[in-house]
This record gives structure tokens, sequence and C-alpha cells, in this order.
């Protein structure tokens, strides 16, 4: 039997396994939704491609699962851009499918018509132009593959009309052939025999575990190490999760906003362990000074972090959780009192805090939220103050709980990520932690919630400034505080005009039970937290600063 | 220091495209770039010349085996190998000067390949040393237009950059 290039992308999905797609229709994909039209495949309709971009990345974040979006042709194409870009910086595995105009009109700078291939090269994996139908379902095939292995990432399949209408026989591949596309498994035996030497000689361990323990399912071979070797674990923003919050050897984030005691930890450790973790700019400070007296151990996934930003004493390639529990093989139980003592005491000195006076304080409304929750919400984040302070008072136990935009620092990620996650996450409550600024980067997709029924709840801490930018202002230039007053709507009203729920929040015995109506009424919510207005993000070490001189720890 | 790379790449569209983007983005320099197919029609070979230290290297060797369609890397430039490149170039060459240039022509073993009636097309292959001599041998003369290839390079012996992994590896063991 033959089936259209359209048909045959529907079946190659469901073959994939997909079962929810995110996107919007145009003139170039007009075959593949008719082909939508007819299958199981569930379709939510959003209300900006850069929207769908975002849940179907987050709702890979959320489940592990690959994530699908669809957009037509030229500006469809484009609006994704931001949202690839940030699948890409955190390693997501997104499948992005664009329409294109046909291969006859192609370079002709036809109607609708942008070179989406050339565009986001340099923010995808691996990208194709599909120009022969009799290519598409293996060129899925391979898609789906690059995505989920070795180091996870977006890949976009760009699907001129004319393919997509093109008949030919179904196939699905069972198999692919990339030459270029290594596996890899649980390291070299040697490196791991040296790295459990190193961890077993020393006195002063710290673990610093990065995204890479979530994708990789890591977190108990993490916590098993832990505990074997008698370390701290401090994580990166992307690594919220991937080491339970709640636990005593948990140092919470390091780096720019990390904890005081976290970064202590860093410039006094003996052996630091990576796990899975990038030696980011925001996490480090000033490189020279990172980490002056450990050797260092990285297990990565991807060789070319190894070295990239700084000096590596023992590198293991491989899959972090093989690596882990290649490594905890060889351990012995290990205590180490006055480390562990040293630790406690920075804790108790440099605690993560704010003066809770009379106004409503943005931290007070994340630990109410916390509380409520019993920590087993997952929460998504938009970009700034309400991202730090999402990272360091709310305690994420679980991995795939918080879901935040970390590489890119995309504004406006938030809500539909909030959406992605509640799909694919139905059972769990979600809570976008936003700001006034942020959301109203993508607040449209609240029709998309309201109309799919998917029961978001948006928690805006709005101080009506761009909060983390007047932050810097105000430390670093002397308080002008160029452009960073900025208005909303009646957040609360606008829910309301959505067919959401909308309230106002502006005294603190008010937090709690706004939150729990909220989160009783199964519907979409938006909480507007009135609080207070020159609140910052702190402790924090200054752009270039060392890791230990921070501001307000 | 400057480094040779032999990629081996799959022949699809846009795989330059890909190549060149990595280097500008990630701010390498690319001294020269050859390009061309294989004994394998399915696999195109680059040879790249890049300058930089041993830290740039490792990661432009590395971040170049992250893309899907890049096979195969090898730094050659530490073994033995042969590196050619071929120049064309266009010289004034009034009647009077003919001579001088044909005798210069003759000492690089090069080739005289168009005659118009001020110039001279002369064609010259070697290494980019004796390159560089022919150019500026022929400077005085008046060059008016000059096109060269860039490197191309392969290991000397039975030493491969090929696709037979299992083969090579015999190969270098029998030639120790």
């Amino acid at each position: 039997m033959m089936f259209s290039g359209a048909e045959i992308l529907v079946k190659s999905l469901l073959e994939e396994g997909v079962d929810t797609v995110f996107g919007y229709p145009g003139g170039a994909v007009l075959e593949i939704y008719d082909a939508l039209y007819k299958s199981p495949l569930r379709h939510i309709l959003v209300r900006h491609e850069q929207g769908a971009a975002h849940m179907a990345d987050a709702y890979a974040r959320a489940t592990g699962k690959p994530g699908v979006c669809f957009a037509t042709s030229g500006p469809g194409a484009t609006n994704l851009v931001t949202g690839i870009a940030t699948a890409y910086m955190d390693s997501v595995p997104l499948i992005a499918f664009t329409g294109q105009v046909t291969c006859d009109l192609l370079g002709r700078d036809s109607f609708q018509e942008v070179d989406i291939t050339g565009i986001t090269l340099p923010i995808t994996k691996h990208n194709y132009l599909v120009k022969n139908v009799e290519n598409l379902a293996q060129t899925i095939k391979e898609a789906f593959h690059i995505a989920t292995t070795g180091r996870p990432g977006p890949v976009l399949i760009d699907i001129p009309k004319d393919v997509s209408l093109k008949k030919t026989n179904f196939n699905y591949p069972k198999t692919v052939n990339l030459r270029g596309c290594p596996s890899f498994g649980p390291g070299d035996p040697k490196r791991i025999k040296e790295a459990a030497d190193l961890i077993m000689a020393a006195r002063q361990p710290l673990i610093y575990a990065g995204g890479g323990v979530i994708i990789s399912g890591a977190h108990k071979e993490l916590q098993e190490l832990a505990e074997l070797a008698d370390s701290p674990v401090t994580t990166t923003l992307m690594g919220m999760g991937g080491f339970p919050g709640i636990h005593p050897q948990a140092l919470g984030m390091l780096g720019m906003h990390g904890t005081k005691y976290a970064n202590c930890a860093v410039c006094e450790c003996d052996v630091l362990i990576a796990v899975g973790a990038r030696f980011d700019d925001r996490v480090t400070g000033k490189l020279d000074e990172f980490a002056p007296q450990a050797k260092i151990i990285h297990i990565d996934i991807d060789p070319a972090e190894i070295g990239k930003n700084i000096q590596i004493d023992i590198p293991i390639v491989g899959d972090v959780k093989q690596v882990l529990h290649e490594i905890n093989r060889k351990l012995e139980q290990k205590k180490h009192p006055e480390w562990q003592n040293k630790i406690a005491r920075w804790k108790e000195e440099y605690p993560l805090r704010y003066e809770n006076g009379g106004s409503l304080k943005p931290q007070y409304v994340i630990e109410q939220i916390y509380e409520v929750t019993r920590g087993e919400a997952i929460i998504t984040t938009e970009v700034g103050q309400n991202q730090i302070w999402a990272a360091q008072f709310y305690k994420y136990n679980n991995p795939r709980s918080f879901i935040t935009s970390g590489g890119l620092g995309t504004m406006g990620y938030g809500l539909p990520a909030a959406i992605g996650a509640k799909v694919g996450r139905p059972d769990k409550v979600v809570i976008d932690i936003a700001g006034d600024g942020s959301i109203q980067m993508n607040i449209q997709e609240l029709a998309t919630a309201v109309s799919n029924d998917i029961p978001v709840i948006v928690a805006i801490l709005n101080n009506s400034y761009l909060g983390m930018v007047r932050q810097w202002q105000e430390l670093f230039y002397d308080g002008r505080y160029s452009h960073t007053e900025i208005s909303g709507p009646d957040f609360a009203k606008l829910a309301e005009a959505y067919g959401a729920i909308g309230m106002r929040v502006t005294k603190p015995d008010e937090v709690r039970p706004a939150l729990e109506q909220a989160i009783s009424a199964n519907k979409v919510v938006v909480i507007d937290f009135v609080v207070e207005r020159e609140e910052n993000a702190l402790p924090m070490v200054p752009p270039g600063g060392c890791l230990n001189r921070m501001l307000g720890g | 220091m400057r480094h040779i790379l032999a990629v081996l790449v799959e022949n699809n569209p846009g795989v330059l495209t890909r190549v060149t983007g990595l280097f500008s983005r990630r701010g390498y320099n690319i001294d020269s770039l050859t390009v061309g197919r294989t004994e394998d029609a399915n696999v195109s070979r680059m040879t790249i010349v890049v300058e930089g230290d041993d830290l740039v290297l490792d990661q432009v060797t590395k971040q170049l085996n992250k893309l899907v369609d890049v096979i195969k890397i090898n730094d050659i430039t530490a073994d033995e190998y042969v590196d050619r490149e071929l120049v064309l170039i266009k010289v004034n060459a009034d009647p009077a000067v003919r001579g001088e240039i044909m005798q210069i022509v003759d000492i690089f073993r090069a080739r005289i390949v168009d005659i118009g009636r001020k110039t001279l097309m002369i064609e010259c292959t070697g290494d980019e040393g004796k390159i560089n001599a022919i150019i500026e041998s022929l400077k005085p003369f008046g060059i008016r237009e000059l096109v060269r290839t860039g490197k191309v390079a392969m290991l000397r012996g039975t030493k491969m950059t090929s696709l037979c992994d299992e083969k090579e590896k015999k190969d270098n063991e029998e030639e120790k």
C-alpha cells in the first residue's frame, strides 16, 4: 500500500511511540495536518510556535521521552528557533518538524520560504531537508536516534510540501546506520580504577553534579557514591533533583547564585568529582581560582566537554549511570568527620536567608509553594530572580521535578514548559514560578492551557521590575535603573479573560490559602503575588569573581 | 602551531557548511581547506590546515567529531606525510622576458599551460615552500592573477586515513 509523505510522518511518529505533538498549522504543512486529522496522535494547538518548541522540550524533560513539535515554513519555522536553541543548550531530545515550500520553489525567495536548516545549523545536533519521500521514514528513524542517544539534543526535519504529498511504500526501518554517531559505554576501566583510587584517598571530597545525572537516570548511583565516599554534593541549576535536596549531604546549588557553603566547599575540597556537568562560567566564576586545591575527576558522555574550560586530572567519557555504577563497585565505606564538621559550620554560618518583615517576600512565596506541595510538584521557571529563588528555596528531591532554561536563559520559557510538563505528567501538580517580566513573553499560551484543559498554576512574583537586571544595575551600575521598571496588565483579570482563574495576593498570610485553593481547583490558575519590589537574589558572586567571595553571603 | 587534519565526511549536501560553520562560530582559524571525493563515492575527504595550540586542536577535533556527518578525523601533522598544493599563476610576459620566465618554470619543474599576447599561465604543484618560492620568483615580472588550491595531504607508507579501521591497524602493525 502507498502512503503520502504526511501519512508516513504520522505513522513513523506512532512507530516511535510518540503520543503527543505540539504545533501550529500553516500553508506548507496542510498535508501533514490533514494526516493528523485522521490519526490517534494528540495534537496541542499552541498560540505561538515558540510555545510549541518549549512545550515539547519540557515534555521531554519531564518524561525522559523525546518531545515533538510541528510548525509551518518561513515564520512558523523561525518562531521555533529560540525554543530549539533552548533545547540545544540544555541537551534536550527535541524533534522539530517544519514545512517547507515545494522543491521546485526552493532557493527562489518564495512565499514563506526560509532556509531553516541553515538557520538552525548551530543550534541543532543535526538537521535534515528531505527532498525525496523515499528517504523520509529513514530520516525520521535517524532523527530520533540522534536526538536521544549520547548527549541528547534537538534535531530538525524540514519537509517540502510536495514531499509530504508524494506517495510511496511504508516500511519503518528497524536500524540506523550512522557512521558518525558513536555510542558510549561504561567508560575506560583504567580511568575508572584511577578515579576510584583517588576518591578513596580523598580527605575532603566534593561531588559537583549536573544535568547529565538526570538525563542518564543516575540519581540512585549518585546517592550511592555520595554515601560511600561520605562526600557532600552540590548541584548545578540543571542538576537540581539529581540528588535529594533534603539529604544531609546536599549543599544545594554552587556558582554565581549558589549557597556560600557549596562555594566554600569547592574552594577547599581536595578531590572534585564532576558528574554530567560542564564547568559553565556561571558555575566556575574566575576559572583560575576554581577548586584550586582539588584533583578533578570529570565524568561526561560528551568528549568535547572534557578539558573545554578547565584542566582535568582524570577524564572519564561514558554514560554517567554506567560509569558511576562501575566506580561504586570499587569503593569502600569512608568517613570524613572533620570535613563534614567544617561543612556543618559553614552551613550554620552562611545559611540561605532573607529578612521576613511585613511585606510579602518572593522567597517566602516559594517556601510556601514547597510546603503546600510537600516538594512533590514539578516546578518550571522563567528566567531571572524567579529562577534563582526557585532553585534556592524549593527543595527538589526527585529527578525531572525542576524544569528551567539553564544554558540559554530563555525568558518566556516557564509557562509553555509547565504546559508541556503537565501533558507529560498529568499526575503531578505543575507550577510555573514566574516573574512579571518573563511571563509576558509567552502569556498567550494561557489560551492553550485553558482550551486543552491542562491545569497548570502560574505563580507570578510581581515586583514590576525586570528584577535580575535591576539587581545588577543596583549593584554594578550605581543604581541607574535603565529601562528595568516594567508595567504589566492586571494579571488576575487577564487570567479570567483567558478563561483561567485569577487571584491576587499581597499579604504573607494570604499565600498559603491561595496556593491550596489553586491546587484543589485543578484548573488553570494565575496567582499574582505582589512582592517586595527591590528584593535581591543573594548571595551572589560578582561576574568573573572568585566563588567564595560572595555579596550578601 | 599548524596542524593538518584529514577529515572523512559523509558526502551529504551541506556538510561543508557544517564544518566551516563550526570553525567560525567557535572562533577557530582555518588556514586552508580542500575537499573532494574519495575512493568511496559516499565519502568525501577534507584536508584542513588549522592554526592553534594543543588545547585548540583538541577542541577542534572533538567538536568536529560531534558532527553526525563527520566519520573520522586524523591529525597527521606528527606523522610522515606527503602534502601538495597546486597553483595557477598568470604573469606578465613581454617577449623580452619570456625566456627568463621559462627558465624559472624549468627550475621549479612547473609547466606553461597557456600563452596570451602579453601573459603566460603557469601551473605548479608542490609543497607549500616550493609554491611560495615560485611565486616570489615570478613577482618581479608582475603577477596578474593567482589561484592556489590549498593543501592536500596523505600519510606515507601503508598508514591510512580510511574507514577500514581493522585493516589499517593490521597494516600498521605489519609495518612496524
